[in-house]
């Protein structure tokens, strides 16, 4: 659970940054889409890395939400009679539920921009759209509905790994300290908030028309 | 005060049980949660109604005997044991929910009392440092330094109340366990038999039903003696060391 | 002089039987005797130990640590507990240390200090053989927690740390910040439950000892309920062990678990096992008072509290119910820097003890009433907050103001706080030899439940020493010599004393259940502690003794009469595992009561009207009482009838130490 949420974490890190590059323009961003399917070339194929980076990623979603159901099944059994008395959703809740949103909404987000690449703006559609990244980007975050999903799956994202950041420093047993133990905390914090932000500035800046 | 108690009544192990209402009145702040349930029991007992079952024994908070979750935390609204919970901490005509501690490792013996041995299997399977009778050097001849002496005290204090279990919402005892490995793991004693012991502690803890650790921390919010989640931390950098050794 | 007809006689409470002759503490000099005994105690081949069965009761420190050595030993041990673990034993409870003379501080202290403190601050009651190899093997006792990790204090430069404890004038008390007994028993029950996986050892909690089995005169099992299913079982062994408490609970308010009941004890001796010394109690000066009737106990602060707070209580009657911060200077007494101007609030805890029931009973307790008194006196931080600041008053007492917080709801950096005596440990027991043999072969009693050490009181951070010591060191040694007669000629569970035993308990508890009475069995529980409170409390006098007897056995025969239990015997039922305690409760407190009338000298933690000095100080005889009362029960049914004990004097001889009155005017 540690490890694969590490791999996760890494990869929103360097997938924020990417999205940020939207702020810089059409060109900026294209760029770059193009180049992380060039990276490593002529000793890697044509999108060499990405294959490797992808195979990784689909592992580690395999390990985390296989690690994630056994905790979740074996917690069931721990506790078959519950308690009378209701308390409120625990962390753990909000992990096990904030995570399946998290998985539906990939899904999603791979169907848009990644596997069948649609627009789901209407005024916007056609081959022009769908192979220009930017293009895309800028017609799916002009529709509200849209724009309100990818922000809620960032605020599920946040309350994952504010918990999860921690949680994995805890898991590998690097909080043995009160000093550490709070530093862990922390940590988790910030990356949450970074990573919730950088996500939303493009598709906010887009709906709100900064960026066109 | 007058109050409305929602008690878990349960005639055996192995027969069903429900909540069941009951009215205390006139009621001092000054009582202990358990002088309370004393009064109400008397109450029964004049009725002849059968007293409810609840474990107790020192009342001071440190035999670990009591727990009750009230109105949904572990030892109730303050940080401290059940025992040690007095009523100013309600107000009058407040309805509280009395339930037993809530794990399959933990079942129902009666009413309010479970079965907490799994807690003492846990101990048995690696829990201690071992030195026959007789066999032991000269006390000073060890010295531990002092940081390490009371992180070692204050993970010692863990009383195996099951609080800890019965907050967490996978019904996990790592935090007591976590207790254990770090109590011994710090001190110069501990170290011979470190890596068997994390390794067969966890294995029993396994086995004997308790969930698996999220690192919600629910544990040592509910812990009546504080103690912090960062054992849980230790005690898995031992096992990782163990397990590669 | 007292009256040489004693009342005892007279009102034909007891008869005298045959004093007690051997002690069996080896001949020679006091240093050398447990070397000797040891040496001469008889081995047990190690292949044969596994076919020996040692039964013991009780869990804490005593019967926690003989069951993990004899465990280790390699002997068959079952241990018995009525807790649902062996580690909730009452020992927990202990705050302040454990003693042991180390002499880590080079400031004088020796094995003979250690001795000689202990013989004087029991008043000159106790064994002074038994005493000196106490002594002797307090120091193993640090080595072998230490090596179990028990975290105690330490220095900056890792090493242990002491403190002086109980006004001694040397630092030889090992603590764990205030929970020393919670940390030494966790040590001792962590070495159980190892042998536990190793297989020597067999632990049975929830379980109650209810009857022990004598046949040929030995000691060969116990009957216990299974408090899960209310089964009555039988097991038998070559050797019993009894380390279950102390009896502080015939009080009903006191300081011990609610749990602890001298059940197991009372039946040892009602099959024969004298009862030592049984009104020697301590009762401790710094506790919180009851706040009501609803209390269920009593909760100790750490004495280290008088070393800084004043002790006062109002000098006019009408000012106890005031605020006590409006009460000026000149309307308080600080009655203890009055009486002992060089002591002060230092003063022994039996003196503190009495005057503050003194105050009390003239009316001037503080507090609310519980019944017609206000049974609290002040215990003043103003000026120690003045003098030494705030800061360093709570980083010495913060936690003990914590819990003071927590159960009175009274903050005591601003309002003084109140403070009461109560009942904490009993020094009275079953008698044992220096073998910690009972006066039933085969039966050894250990820790508190034996009356060995702490003659007429104890000093502080000696109970978990003796506690220890008796089941790490003297308890494995010497049963040996015992059990290498063994194994002895196997009993079946036909047996007519098997059977008899087993009888005799299902039939006290349908009989408890038939009954069908009015009253609980909490009700008759907290009558008889007001009853001893009173009578057989700090202060006796033979009109009280004599009146409390009688209200005794007006009691316990109701209480046979019109108990009411309800619940069925075959699962868990709390009431009727109290009932059963309380039935020997009533038993327990009209012996003490007999041996405290009996007792015509004030010594110790016991103050006796009669004998006092002109300043109204207590007045020990040491021609006529230097011996130890261990009583005889004779006769009796069961349902609460008694016979007429006998009493047997061993009487006490001091070689190694000289005796001498006490005084701290």
């Amino acid at each position: 659970m540690a490890v694969t949420g590490l791999v996760f974490v890494a990869f929103v890190l360097l997938h924020m940054y990417g999205n940020l590059k939207a702020l810089w323009g059409e060109e900026s961003f294209n760029t770059y889409a193009e180049h992380l399917r060039t990276i490593g070339e002529p000793m890697l194929p044509y999108r060499g890395l990405l294959y490797v980076t992808e195979a990784v990623l689909v592992l580690s979603l395999v390990g985390h939400v296989y690690a994630a159901y056994t905790l979740w099944s074996r917690a069931g059994n721990a506790r078959r009679t519950k308690y009378e008395a209701v308390k409120r959703a625990s962390r753990t809740a909000w992990m096990r539920w904030g995570g399946t949103f998290l998985l539906l909404f990939l899904v999603w987000h791979l169907l848009q921009f990644s596997i069948v690449k649609f627009s789901v703006n209407s005024a916007k559609q056609g081959p022009d759209i769908q192979q220009n990244p930017y293009a895309l980007l800028v017609a799916s975050f002009q529709v509200p509905w849209n724009t309100l999903i990818y922000v809620l799956a960032m605020v599920a994202l946040a309350l994952h790994l504010s918990h999860g950041v921690f949680s994995a420093s805890q898991t590998l047993g690097l909080t043995g300290t009160a000093a550490a133990y709070r530093r862990a905390k922390l940590v988790g914090h910030a990356v949450a908030a970074v990573v919730v932000i950088g996500f939303l500035l493009p598709p906010l800046a887009i709906l709100f028309g900064i960026i066109k | 005060m007058n109050l409305t108690l929602k008690i878990w009544r349960q005639p055996g192990p192995r027969h069903r049980g429900s909540m069941q209402t009951y009215k205390v009145t006139d009621i001092s702040e000054d009582m202990s949660f358990l002088e309370m349930l004393d009064i109400l029991n008397e109450q029964l007992n004049a009725k002849g109604e059968e007293p409810i079952a609840f474990d107790s024994d020192c009342r001071e908070g440190i035999c670990g005997s009591c727990g009750l979750m009230i109105s949904g935390k572990a030892h109730g609204p303050e940080r401290t044991t059940t025992c040690q919970l007095h009523m100013r901490s309600f107000t009058d005509g407040e309805v509280i929910t009395i339930e037993p501690w809530r794990a399959n490792a933990f079942p129902v013996i009666k009413d309010l009392v479970v079965d907490r041995s799994a807690f003492d299997r846990i101990i048995q399977a690696g829990g201690y440092i071992s030195v026959n009778t007789g066999s032991a050097p000269e006390a000073n001849a060890a010295p531990v330094p002092k940081q390490h002496a009371e992180r070692a005290f204050m993970a010692a204090e863990c009383i195996g109340c099951g609080a800890c279990v019965a907050a967490c919402p996978n019904a996990s005892a790592m935090l007591f366990m976590g207790a254990k490995v770090t109590h011994l793991s710090e001190l110069p004693q501990g170290q011979p038999e470190r890596d068997a012991r994390v390794v067969s502690m966890v294995e029993q803890h396994d086995h004997e039903g308790f969930g698996g650790c999220t690192n919600v921390g629910a544990c040592s919010q509910a812990c009546p003696k504080g103690i912090p989640q960062d054992v849980i931390s230790t005690l898995n950098k031992d096992l990782r060391t163990a397990l590669r050794r | 002089m007292t009256d040489t007809i004693n009342a005892g006689i007279t009102h034909g409470l007891y008869t005298e039987g045959e004093p007690i002759a051997d002690t069996k503490a080896p001949a020679g000099p006091i240093a050398q005797m447990w070397t000797t005994r040891r040496f001469e105690a008889a081995l047990v081949n190690p292949a044969n130990r596994r076919k020996l069965d040692v039964i013991i009761v009780g869990t804490g420190l005593a019967g926690g640590s003989a069951a993990a050595t004899l465990g280790e030993a390699g002997y068959n041990v079952k241990s018995f507990c009525f807790q649902d673990s062996p580690r909730r034993a009452h020992s927990i409870a202990a705050q302040g240390g454990i003693n042991a003379a180390k002499n880590y501080k080079e400031d004088g202290d020796s094995v003979y200090r250690l001795f000689y403190d202990t013989v004087k601050g029991g008043d000159y009651r106790s064994r002074e053989t038994n005493v000196y190899r106490l002594a002797e093997v307090s120091a193993n006792i640090i080595d072998q927690c230490v090596a179990q990790g028990v975290p105690f204090a330490r220095d900056y430069g890792g090493l242990l740390d002491n403190r002086s404890f109980g006004g001694v004038q040397v630092s030889r008390t090992f603590y764990a910040r205030g929970q020393t007994g919670q940390q030494l028993l966790i040590g001792a029950y962590q070495a159980l439950e190892r042998q536990v996986a190793a297989g020597t050892v067999t632990t049975y909690t929830r379980h109650e000892m209810l009857e022990i089995v004598v046949v040929d005169g030995r000691a060969r099992g116990i009957i216990v309920r299974d408090l899960v299913t209310g089964e009555i079982e039988t097991h038998l062994a070559d050797a019993v062990v009894l380390a279950s408490g102390g009896y502080g609970n015939v009080f009903f308010l006191s300081t011990n678990a609610m749990g602890s009941n001298v059940t197991a004890s009372w039946r040892a001796h009602r099959k024969g096992a004298y009862m030592a010394n049984p009104c020697f109690t301590q009762i401790h000066p710094t506790c919180i008072p009851v706040s009501g009737e609803h209390q269920s106990k009593l909760t100790l602060m750490s004495e280290s509290l008088r070393n800084d707070g004043r002790i006062w209580v109002p000098k006019n009657r009408e000012d106890c119910d005031k605020d006590p911060r409006d009460i000026p200077e000149e309307d308080r007494d600080y009655y203890l820097e009055r009486i002992y101007p060089s002591y002060g609030n230092l003063v022994p805890r039996d003196i503190a003890s009495r005057q503050a029931k003194n105050v009390c009973d003239e009316g001037r307790g503080v507090g609310p009433k519980v019944g017609d008194f206000r049974r609290g006196v002040y215990l003043d931080f103003a000026d120690a907050i003045e003098r030494l600041g705030k800061a360093a008053v709570s980083e010495k007492y913060g936690n003990l103001f914590d819990m003071y917080a927590r159960i009175t709801g009274e903050d005591p950096y601003t309002v003084p706080m109140r403070i009461y005596p109560a009942v904490h440990y009993v020094m009275g027991g079953l008698w044992v030899d220096y073998d910690l043999q009972s006066s039933i072969p085969g039966l050894f009693v250990a820790g508190e439940a034996n009356y060995s050490d702490h003659g007429a009181n104890r000093l502080g951070a000696s109970a978990l020493m003796q506690g220890l010591a008796d089941g790490y060191f003297v308890l494995p040694n010497t049963i040996r010599d015992y059990l290498a007669k063994g194994p002895f000629e196997p009993l079946s569970a036909d047996h007519p004393e098997v059977v008899a035993a087993r009888r005799s308990v299902e039939s006290r508890t349908e009989r408890l259940l038939a009954i069908n009475g009015e009253r609980s069995v909490d009700s008759f529980h907290r009558e008889l502690g007001q009853v001893m409170w009173e009578y057989c409390g700090m202060e006796r006098s033979e009109e009280g003794l004599l009146k409390a007897i009688d209200l005794i056995r007006g009691l316990r025969e109701e209480f046979w009469r019109n108990v009411r239990v309800l619940g069925a015997g075959d699962t868990l039922n709390q009431s009727l595992e109290r009932a059963g305690r309380v039935a020997d409760f009533l038993e327990l407190g009209e012996l003490m009561c007999i041996d405290a009338l009996h007792r015509r000298e004030s010594c110790g933690s016991h103050f006796r009207v009669e004998s006092q000095t002109e300043d109204g100080e207590a007045l020990r005889h040491d021609d006529e009482y230097a011996y130890v009362a261990a009583w005889e029960s004779t006769g009796g049914d069961g349902f609460g009838e008694l016979g007429t004990p006998v009493l047997h004097k061993e009487d006490l001889v001091y070689e190694a130490i000289q005796l001498k009155q006490r005084s701290y005017k």
